[in-house]
This record gives C-alpha cells, structure tokens and sequence, in this order.
C-alpha cells in the first residue's frame, strides 16, 4: 500500500466523518440506557448506591403505576385511532381542486403544531377552565349540556381534554406525511380507475389507502412512541402539579415524580426501563405484522 | 351534466366541512391573541369567556407588562431562548450534515448498522432517556448550564438522515472532480458540498430553530435559576394562581408565539421539506 493511513485518506476518512455520531450516541444514548439499567437494580441514595434485585421491580406493583400505564396505554389507542383516520380523510380532500384554497387549509390545521406546548396547554387550561363562564361551559349550556369542571371531573373529562389537545396540535403534522404520500401515488392509477368506471370510494379503498401503507405504518410507529411517552402535556394541563386522582397521570410523569421530585432514582429507572421494553416490543411487533423488515431488506 | 352537478355538490359539503373545521382550529390561537389583552385576574377566574372573543374594549397597554412586570425578567428568558436556539441549530447543521456526508459518500465497515442506528434513535423520544442524561448532566457539572441544554441535541438523527437522503442526491461526478482537483476528502465536504447545501440546511434549520424555541421538559430538568430560563420554562412558572403571574403569562405567551408564526407564513415550504423527507420514504 503506498497511500499512508492518515485522517485524509479515504479508508480512514468516513470514520472522522461519523465520529459527531458515534460519541453521540455512546455518551447521550447508550450509556444513559446502560446506567438506567444498572440503577433499576439499585437503591440510589445521595453519594452512595445498594444492590437491591429486582426489589423496584416489585415495587412498581402499586396503583399510583398501573394508573399511569392505563392512561398511557389508553392515550396510545386513542391517539392512534382518531390521528390516522382523520388526516387521512383531510389530505385526500386537500390532495384535489384548487391548490391556493387547499394550501390555506392545510397551513390552517399545521400552524397549531408550530405552538409551544405551554402555550398550547395554558390556552386549553383557559378554554375549559371550571367557571360557567368559561368559552366551553357556554356552549354546553347553550346546547342544554351541564357545565363542567373539566380539568377536576374524572378520567373521562381528563382523557378528553388530552384527546383534544393531541388532535389539535398533531392533525396537521399528519396531514403534512399522508399528503406526502398521496403525492408519490402516480396519477395514472386513478385514470385507469376512472375508465374501469370505479366509484370515489372504490379508489379510496382499493388504491389511496393501500398504496399510503408505509405513509401508515410510519405514522403508526411515531404514534406510538410520542403516546407512550406523554407527558408534557398533562404536566401542563394540571400546571405541574398532580391531577386529581390522578387523572392525567402517565408512565412518564410517573416516573418525573419518582426520579425528580421524590428522588427515588432506582425506581424512576426501573419505570424507565418498562417504558423502553414496552415501546420497543409494541413498535418491533407491529412493524414486523406489516413485513416491514422484509421490504427493507429486499430494497 | 347531472355528474358535474353531482361534483360540485360534493366539493361543495368538502370546503363546507374543512371550513368549519378550520375555524375550530383557529379559535384557540384567536383567543389567547385577544385574552393577552384582558386583565389576567379575569383569565384567572373565569378563563377565557364568550366576551374575550368579542373585539371590543381591547386594554392594549397590557404588553408594558412584558418589560415591567418581575423587572422585565421576560427579556432576558425570550434572549436565552434565542441564543440556545441559534448556538443549537448552528452546530446541529454542521455536525448533522458532517456525519450524513460520511454516510452517504463512502462505503465502508459498519455503515450499514450506524445507518439503520439512526434511523432507529429517531424515534427514540427524549422523555424515555431524561432521568440518566439527568444524571449524567450531574456528574459532567453541566446542570442548571446553556450547555447542558444544548449539547445532547447537536446531533440530531433526525437531521443525519435528513441531510443524507439529500447528498445522496448530489452527482458524483461532481465529487470526483474535486478529487481530480487535488482535494482532499474534508475539503470535498466543505468546498464542494456545504455550497450545495443550502436548500437542505434552510429546511432544518428552520425546523430545528422551531424545536428549540419550543424545547420544554429537557430544559425544564437541566436549568434551575429564573435568570436562565427560556421562554416556555419561564411561562411555566408564571401558571401559578395570582393575578399578576397570568397578566405576563398571557402576553408573553402570545409574544412567544407570533415570531414562529410569522416566520412560519414566510417560509412553509422549509416547513414542510424539513417535516416530509425525513420520514416517509417508499
């Protein structure tokens, strides 16, 4: 070999160029995933730390957990069932007519995603908040409703509220991929439609929606990290402080509480390690039902 | 004849219904821009009313708030948000594109699994790894720092795979010819490929710039003194039951707000690049 093996040769050359990576993702990535793990089995006092098993495991046999892995679970399923249909729908509409209108609604439905969430969430705070007077208990009443305390009613006022506040802010955004995906449909399979004599809805079913398949399953999977990792927003909604009964409580506000207010370090990991397990199997198990794998190997 | 109707009538109920539906999507940014000009004690009692939709008798001196209120403490939040977001898109820009550039041009040993690596962390959400980065930020002493923000955000897989779909692009006939030129490989990257890139990096860069701007529970960790806050932070603390806390929580929220928006109208289609060619592909 005549060339010296210096930074600038073009065998070593791609290795400086991923460097930025690689010390990354030793240091911000896996050693963090590492070092939960090791502390999931340990009890972690100021300056010193105990080898305990799998005592935090067990100790997350208790309600205040199983509420929060319901309401993440059922934020998830939730999320998931009104955040595909509903974009779908809306990018066909937006994906036809005029262009000008189309652009305008879309810009409309995205601009809420450009919103900080404690924005977002003050405002929302503010729209349901508990007087009669307040913007929603004057519409309930209007349409012969009860007002309600939205924010200090059950689950069911609480999940809603969230449910509204993830379909505000996240329609547009998957609006924006569906109607990426509609644009990589080639036209001539719509006009080979039409001469068959294929109804609207025919097209819908036989080629928008199966050719949006990986336009799907890729919203999917994000929907089921940002669902699992909820947390931002009932942190907001109930203004920090915990929801009554616990309400808006999730897996990651559970373990905020443990690990940053309790300082129950050990145990903060071990629900972090649950998170990460219960994310990753659901997210593998599911791209691996619609052969996800398969179709990127044989690319 | 009778199918034209038919056509009409149905994109008719279609701008019907996006209408409505785009209504409701405006009315909670319509009501904070009027809320911001009410007395905070009335949002504080009664939250927003069917009378702050109404735009009538508007107290427009509110925004004095912003500079009076806790001695225009809401100054230096808004110029440490704008700091962090520049010192965290700038190098994210660079590192990102540096690593994609790496990525794309060469082949070599482990490629393939730091590709699919990236593809892999750019659904890891950050609240999953917050507790040891806590950590982690502790023991580096970089908690209640700008840098403790900032650092484990500048290499953004998001931004990697981005940039990487983007060079892929580029000729390589255009790359060959500075090697016949006598460049090396690092002055290939910045000779040759930063010139081009500017499409690439305006697109992230603003969705990057937004992602800071709005960066709420890594920040909320890692900074601890009011005087270093950024904006979202600093509002937070302001959703506490007194009067005078909601007249700055209101205007600040509404004046953190319309920069993104504005910018946003000016530049949509960066929006929308940056947010497509990242994730949905084939």
């Amino acid at each position: 070999m005549t060339k010296k093996q210096t930074l600038g040769s073009a065998k070593v050359a791609p290795y400086v160029f991923i460097l930025p990576f690689i010390a990354s993702f030793l240091i911000f990535y896996l050693y963090p995933i590492i070092s939960t793990f090791i502390m999931g089995f340990q009890q972690v006092y100021p300056g010193q730390v105990e080898f305990i098993g799998l005592e935090n495991y067990r100790k997350l046999d208790n309600p205040e957990f199983k509420v929060a892995l319901k309401n993440s679970f059922r934020y998830t399923v939730y999320t998931i069932a009104l955040l595909i249909p509903i974009p779908l729908l809306l990018s066909v509409w937006l994906n036809s007519g005029n262009r000008t209108i189309n652009t305008v609604y879309r810009s409309v439905l995205y601009i809420p995603s450009l919103v900080s969430i404690v924005v977002a969430g003050t405002i929302m705070r503010l729209l349901f908040a508990s007087s009669d007077k307040s913007l929603v208990n004057t519409l309930a009443i209007a349409v012969g409703a009860e007002p309600r305390q939205w924010l200090l009613g059950g689950p069911h006022q609480a999940m809603i509220l969230l449910l509204i506040l993830a379909l505000w802010r996240w329609v547009g955004v998957n609006i924006i991929y569906f109607l990426s995906g509609l644009q990589a449909i080639p036209d001539e399979l719509y006009e080979a439609a039409d001469i068959d004599g294929a109804s609207q809805s025919q097209k819908l079913w036989r080629i928008t929606i199966p050719l949006l398949k990986s336009t799907t399953i890729f919203v999917t999977t994000i929907s089921i990290f940002g669902g699992f990792a909820m947390f931002e927003e009932s942190f907001i909604l109930w203004a920090g402080k915990p929801s009554p009964n616990n309400v808006g409580l999730t897996i990651v506000g559970h373990l905020y509480n443990k690990g940053f207010q309790e300082g129950e370090m050990g145990m903060a990991s071990a629900i972090g390690i649950v998170l990460l397990i219960i994310v990753f199997t659901l997210s593998i198990s599911f791209l691996k039902l619609f052969g996800f794998f398969e179709a990127e190997g044989r690319r | 004849m009778a199918r034209i109707y038919h056509h009409s009538r149905r994109s008719f109920f279609k701008y019907l219904l996006l209408t409505v539906v785009a209504l409701i999507y405006l009315v909670p940014l319509y009501s904070l821009t009027l809320a911001a000009f009410r007395p905070g004690r009335d949002l504080l009692r009664y939250g927003i009313t069917l009378k702050t939709l109404i735009p009538a008798d508007l107290n427009l001196s509110t925004f004095k708030g912003l500079y009076t209120i806790r001695d225009g403490i809401y100054f230096t939040w808004f110029g440490n948000s704008l700091l962090l977001m520049l010192l965290q898109t700038c190098l994210a820009l660079f590192l990102s594109s540096f690593v994609a550039y790496g990525l794309s041009l060469y082949r070599f040993k482990g490629r393939k699994i730091v590709t699919t690596l990236v593809i892999f962390l750019m659904l890891v959400p950050i609240q999953i790894l917050i507790l040891p980065l806590y950590k982690l930020m502790i023991t580096i002493s970089l908690i209640d720092t700008f840098w403790g923000v900032f650092l484990p955000m500048i290499v953004s897989p998001f931004a990697i795979f981005f940039f990487r779909q983007y060079i892929d692009g580029v000729p390589r006939d255009l790359i060959d010819a500075g090697r016949v030129d006598g460049l090396n490989e690092y002055s290939i990257y910045f000779r040759i490929v930063i010139p081009i890139m500017p499409p690439a990096f305006s697109a992230m860069a603003i969705f990057m710039s937004m992602q800071s701007w709005n960066n709420f529970l890594w920040p909320l960790i890692v900074l601890r003194t009011g005087e270093k806050f950024t904006l979202p932070i600093g509002l937070n603390t302001l959703l506490t039951p007194y009067g005078n806390n909601y007249d700055l929580l209101i205007i600040g929220a509404l004046a953190a707000t319309l920069p993104i928006i504005i910018v946003f109208i000016f530049f949509q289609r960066y929006f929308i690049a940056g947010l497509t060619s990242g994730g949905v592909k084939g």
